[in-house]
């Protein structure tokens, strides 16, 4: 088994394309009344448009593009004090690429790099482990960021330079938890949801139970899904069958991958490494209560926000997120991303004023990319 | 021999007897230019036929790593110069070299660079002429940049430009897409990357010397940086008609495909070194495949797509029967979070 190409079997993708049609019937949804259904993840945004998934399904289903892209969702303030860290003398600031291109208030990373700060692309943070010990007399922090699929990665890289103990390695912690904000999500009397895609990614790590409130508290469905097309498809088929039937459950279409109960290293790993802030801020969002993760004072050593005094360490900075930028409604769902009056105007790829448009994930850039910009045009 | 350095100094641009013996010793003695006088003075038959035209290119190459599986970045300058002329229709003739080396390089890496240049243009079937070398002091240049340029001579009954496409050519391409952005990535090492691939530099001046004599071709780009999906959005934008490209059709390496996986990364904006798309009228597409077919560089030679009347828009039908449009990239491809 390949693993990739019988997961995009264009004859399996009619089958499960002729059962959804036929179960949205069942429902009643139309497209003035259509059934919501929030991917959660970016991943699943981009896999959408990639294979035009929403062309193909009926027009009673309406995709809500979440919060599940962590890139999107960094507050500027953070941005801004990734950027001060990285301009400090004798640091070598590490990060995943896709933060590269977020904008801060002064600059984004990509700036700081060709005004001469020392920034460097990397693929997973023992990669910046490495570049610590080869580089003792340098400073090396590594931007950590991400929901719990990259957590654990950070918790493993602070584990094995506490045994090393490298005195010149430290992480910007900014990871953040995937139930929190979907809880939030819910509370917003404005939010209209039927159920949800849940991330595959994120439940190889957590398991499936994190998400027993959403059943059990809020009565809506969730699906944890896969990443290929016809997992997509197979996990909007469950979703919509639960709701004709009238059932809330947590659900694991991503079995193959994801066990009930997550990964008991890295559940393990990250109890011994991190803590729950009180709250965290989210871009577009603001602070959701237990949302994100430090430190703890164990592991103070490896902790950039300590070692260079900034951040939660230093207390709160308000930072005034652009004007006209809609990024909160089109995450709740309320307005489609071209609806937003800065989409392809004041916001595009190349100059993105808002969340959504920074990475190649954010439900605006998936717009822009597969067409959006092409709407836009057309309407002018 | 009285070239004694391993190492390439800043006396080696002073213009004075090292520099002499860096040139002749190095660059000279391997491309055998006809004079040793600044210019080269150019005849060639292809000339003096009433209606050819000159067509003159030049580019620049920096990359890192200078040495990569499938090639170095000496290779990839002759083959990219050669490209841009074969891609409009010339045969390339005459190139030069300019060398911005940076002090401390291995000598012996330059030789080894010089060594395939030469072996490219030969296979190509072009001189290298002239040339140029400085040397800049460290960190003011990475090893060493490449500037080649090229002149080639285009036959009077040959025109192509993207203009010519016309709703209903077929988009041919001859070979697999993205290995050289693929192999780079891997090579690179920042991603921890290991791959059998190679990059797919060549030189395609004979492939296009066998397709245009075999058939009209209306139109050719090569797909060098932004890939395949930027070489077909400048030319629906040049033909003003829209592109579709069928994702089946498309020749994609397993693990060309498992590396953009990996990284979150969409092939078709990969670059490629050796790869050319190019557009016949559709009852002279077999025989453009046959004759791309009949040469080593279009061997996997196939039909990827069609020009239609509409707007100019490049589209991929996928493998659902869906359809997206495949733009133009913004920046560089960065590699995803998870």
């Amino acid at each position: 088994m390949r693993y990739v190409e019988e997961f995009r079997d264009p004859k399996a993708a009619k089958v499960l394309l002729a059962e959804i049609e036929k179960v949205t019937n069942e429902i009643g949804a139309t497209k003035e009344k259509p059934v919501h259904i929030m991917e959660i993840c970016g991943g699943h945004t981009h896999a959408i448009f990639r294979y035009g998934l929403d062309r193909l399904t009926p027009e009673g289903i309406e995709f809500i593009h979440g919060p599940g892209c962590p890139v999107c969702v960094l507050p500027m303030s953070r941005v801004d004090e990734c950027v001060e860290i990285a301009e400090l003398e004798n640091v070598i600031f590490t990060t995943f690429g896709d933060a590269m291109r977020v904008p801060g208030t002064r600059k984004s990373l990509l700036q700081a790099k060709a005004d001469g700060a020392d920034i460097r692309m990397v693929y997973s943070p023992l990669d910046a482990l490495e570049l610590a010990r080869r580089n003792p007399d340098r400073e090396v922090v590594f931007f950590g960021l991400g929901f719990e699929t990259t957590t654990p990665s950070t918790a493993l890289s602070i584990q094995q330079a506490a045994r090393e103990g490298l005195n010149n390695f430290s992480i910007f912690c900014n990871h953040i938890t995937v139930p929190e904000p979907i809880k939030a999500l819910l509370d917003d009397p404005h939010m209209v949801l039927d159920g949800f895609v849940g991330p595959g990614h994120v439940s190889m790590v957590i398991g499936v139970h994190p998400y027993d409130f959403i059943a059990e508290d809020y009565g809506k469905p969730l699906v944890v899904a896969g990443f290929e097309p016809l997992d997509l498809l197979q996990s909007v088929l469950m979703v919509l069958r639960q709701i004709r039937d009238g059932r809330a459950e947590i659900e694991n279409q991503y079995a193959r991958i994801v066990p009930e109960h997550g990964n008991p290293v890295s559940i393990a790993a990250m109890a011994d490494v991190y803590q729950r802030r009180p709250s965290f801020e989210w871009r577009g969002l603001g602070e959701i209560d237990a949302s994100g993760l430090r430190i703890r004072d164990q592991y103070k050593a490896f902790d950039a926000e300590e070692k260079f005094g900034i951040g939660y360490a230093a207390g709160p900075r308000n930072v005034q997120e652009p004007e006209g930028c809609e990024c909160g409604a089109v995450m709740t769902g309320r307005i489609k991303p071209t609806a937003c009056p800065q989409f392809g105007k004041g916001c595009t790829p190349e100059m993105p004023l808002g969340a959504l448009m920074v990475s190649s994930e954010g439900a605006c850039a998936a717009y822009w990319q597969y067409g959006g910009r092409r709407a836009v045009e057309a309407a002018e | 021999m009285t070239l004694r350095d391993t190492k390439v100094t800043l006396s080696h641009g002073g213009g004075g007897k090292a520099m002499r013996d860096l040139i002749s010793e190095v660059f000279t003695c391997a491309f055998e230019p006809e004079s040793k006088e600044d210019q080269a003075r150019l005849m060639h038959d292809a000339l003096l036929q009433p209606g050819a035209q000159l067509a003159f290119t030049t580019d620049s190459y920096v990359v890192t790593p200078v040495e990569f599986p499938g090639g170095d970045i000496g290779k990839i300058a002759v083959c990219g110069t050669v490209n841009d002329l074969a891609v409009g229709g010339a045969k390339p003739l005459w190139l030069s070299a300019a060398f911005i080396i940076e002090e401390g390089t291995d000598i012996a890496l330059l030789r080894r660079i010089v060594a395939s240049m030469k072996a490219e243009a030969d296979k190509a079937g072009v001189k290298i002429v002239t040339g140029d070398t400085k040397v800049v002091g460290r960190g003011s240049a990475d090893q060493v940049f490449i500037t080649t340029s090229g002149v080639g001579v285009i036959p009077a009954d040959r025109n192509l430009r993207a203009d010519n496409i016309q709703p209903g050519d077929v988009a041919i391409v001859n070979g697999v897409l993205g290995d050289h952005g693929a192999t780079i990535l891997a090579a690179r090492g920042d991603m921890m990357l290991t791959s059998d691939l190679k990059s797919d530099c060549a030189a395609l001046g004979h492939l296009m010397e066998a397709t245009c004599n075999a058939v009209p071709v209306r139109a050719c780009r090569d797909a060098t940086r932004g890939g395949i999906a930027s070489a077909l959005n400048e030319m629906a934008e040049a033909a003003g008609c829209a592109i579709e490209i069928i994702e089946e059709a498309l020749p994609l390496r397993a693990e060309v495909k498992g590396t953009c996986e990996i990284l979150g990364l969409d092939p078709l904006y990969l670059a490629n070194e050796g790869t050319l798309v190019l557009f016949v009228a559709e009852e002279h597409a077999e025989a453009a495949l046959a004759a791309m077919q009949s040469v080593d560089t279009g061997k996997e030679a196939r039909i990827i797509g069609r020009a239609k009347a509409g707007n100019p828009l490049v589209t991929m039908r996928t493998a659902f029967g869906g359809s997206r449009i495949v733009d133009m990239l913004v920046g560089e491809q960065l590699p995803r979070i998870c």
